[in-house]
């Protein structure tokens, strides 16, 4: 079958970064993929930030993605079990917000967030988990429940409410046109639960490709497309988070980011009116200055 | 017992207390057969190696990512962050964990300082510790013992404490354990009948006064008031941790020598 064929019978999903926030929403629940500071979406993100829409729930494995979104003041609410750069620990700017009360927190564990992606991707209300009972997480998170087993062993779980999503961001190393997204990393993380729990999932890219070709491992094919709404290149796209094998993360461009006052970072890497291209020319400029 | 008099076993060169904390590190996973061997911080690890090669051959362990590897590196197996939660639940693991704040009956906090609702400090969150506490043996590693990691009461439970298990019911109790608390200073663990931390061993060099002084709550003692000190590592181990799991000396820099 040739492209042309291919092309005529599924649909092609590509779009730009600023299309996909296009169709965000102030107000909407976005579930973003990764896990700390490693393959996030960040040009997505990025996009976000360019943009008007505010007031989000964000659902995350936290890492700069919060950070960027709390310090911009996006974030109306956050999901999470954690939020950390990895070499870096403690994540400043999520920090900042919840030392200032200006980002409100559903805290989770780290399983239970899992479990709660899994009951949304299965369209069930919520799952059972032997996790949180006995942990200030359910003194506070009031919207924890408990559920007891129906059968003989008749023991107390806490019913993990599914976590429903209006959109997903999710960063892979290769995409096709329709919306299969490939990782080459050694992690999976939940990419693909992402995409399966929300109502629209989008998935950017390091790099677009015509197809996988016969010699694919077939388990490096995570993201199906049915679950799939836009399809982004994004080369460097992950920056200055870890694509591996792409791209390991910039750890000094991490360390620039951690250590910088936010107004100041954001005007120099993310200033109005400049777009993705322009951000990875101010990233590679700085990286000269340090030579 | 061990006194400090007779020195290690090794011989000449002094044992340093890196080393015995490694050693201790490394006797939370004897007898744990054929499980994930999930250390967090710098000496854990080098006690979790040290003790796949020694006493617990059968030990999993990882490269930090996604990977089960032998001790020389090698791959053996495949575990991402999904399957590895999916070990946590099997009971298939004993981590050692760390705590910015730890209580008498072993609740452990790495969530926030202060109040929850607008924290002092924000931390990392509650991350897995209250899966884990929940399903799998959990010991702790805290590299420097003080009043404001051993604390009455703990701002956030992220770890659940034996105290807490017991309130929240059998489901909360029936996987739960944590077999021991390594510091830089001692081994702590909960064998008392309420099962509130006594003082196990204190590593030479190190008195009982000086723990005391350094945790802020009161500790249990053994039965008949005598604490000994950590065990001496053998010949063996000593040369194991010397010049093949960490002939670089990590280890020296995440706890110095007094």
């Amino acid at each position: 079958m040739t492209m042309t064929d291919r092309n005529r019978t599924t649909t092609d999903k590509t779009m730009t970064p600023d299309e996909v926030v296009a169709r965000l929403r102030s107000g909407m629940t976005v579930g973003i993929g990764g896990w700390g500071s490693r393959r996030k979406p960040m040009a997505l993100v990025r996009a976000l930030l360019r943009s008007d829409v505010t007031d989000l729930t964000v659902v995350s494995y936290g890492g700069p993605d919060v950070g960027l979104l709390a310090a911009a003041g996006k974030i109306r609410k956050l999901v999470a079990a954690f939020v950390t750069l990895d070499s870096i620990p403690l994540e400043p700017n999520f920090r900042a917000a919840r030392q200032q009360g200006t980002v409100e927190m559903e805290e989770v564990d780290e399983a239970m967030f899992m479990w709660g992606l899994h009951a949304a991707a299965n369209r069930l209300p919520f799952l059972p988990v032997r996790a949180g009972i006995g942990s200030d997480v359910m003194r506070v998170n009031p919207r924890l429940r408990t559920v007891t087993s129906p059968y003989e062993d008749g023991e107390t779980f806490v019913a993990m409410p599914a976590l429903r999503l209006d959109a997903a961001l999710v960063h892979v190393n290769r995409a096709d046109r329709h919306g299969n997204g490939q990782y080459l990393g050694p992690d999976p993380y939940f990419d693909d639960l992402f995409c399966e729990a929300a109502d629209a999932a989008y998935v950017s890219c390091e790099r677009l490709v015509d197809g996988f070709g016969s010699d694919v491992v077939p388990q490096s094919l995570l993201i199906k497309r049915y679950a799939v709404t836009g399809v982004v290149e994004t080369p460097n796209g992950a920056h200055f988070t870890s694509c591996v094998p792409d791209h390991d993360r910039d750890e000094a461009f991490q360390k620039l980011y951690a250590t910088t006052p936010w107004p100041e970072f954001a005007a120099r890497f993310l200033p109005p009116g400049g777009d993705e291209k322009q951000y990875q020319s101010a990233v590679q400029a700085w990286h000269e200055e340090q030579k | 017992m061990t006194s400090p008099e007779t020195g290690a076993e090794a011989g000449a060169t002094t044992v340093s207390r890196a080393e015995y904390c490694v050693i201790a590190c490394a006797d939370a996973w004897r007898d744990d057969g054929e499980v994930l061997a999930s250390p967090m911080g710098l000496i854990p690890s080098v006690g979790a190696r040290l003790a796949k090669r020694t006493f617990s051959p059968d030990l999993l362990l990882t490269d930090g990512e996604a990977t089960l590897i032998g001790l020389d590196g090698e791959a053996e197996g495949w575990l991402p962050y999904r399957q590895h939660l999916a070990m946590v639940s099997g009971g298939k693991r004993h981590v050692m964990m760390g705590a910015s704040q730890l209580d008498r009956f072993g609740n452990q906090n790495i969530s926030c300082i202060g109040d929850w609702a607008r924290p002092d400090r924000q931390l990392l969150g509650v991350r897995g510790a209250p899966v884990n506490t929940l399903n799998n043996p959990v010991s702790y590693w805290v590299p420097r013992h003080s009043r404001r990691v051993f604390v009455e009461k703990v701002d956030m439970i992220s770890g659940v404490g034996y105290d807490s298990a017991a309130a929240a019911g059998p489901s909360a109790t029936r996987y739960h354990r944590l077999p021991r608390v390594v510091t830089n200073l001692a081994v702590l663990d909960f064998e008392t009948p309420d099962h509130a931390m006594r003082l196990a061993s204190v590593h030479p060099g190190v008195t009982v006064e000086e723990v005391r002084e350094a945790t802020g709550f009161r500790l249990a003692l053994p039965r008949g008031g005598e604490v000994p000190f950590t065990r001496e590592p053998t010949a063996e181990e000593l040369r194991l941790i010397r010049e093949v799991v960490d002939p670089k000396g990590t280890r020296e820099r995440e706890v110095p020598s007094v």
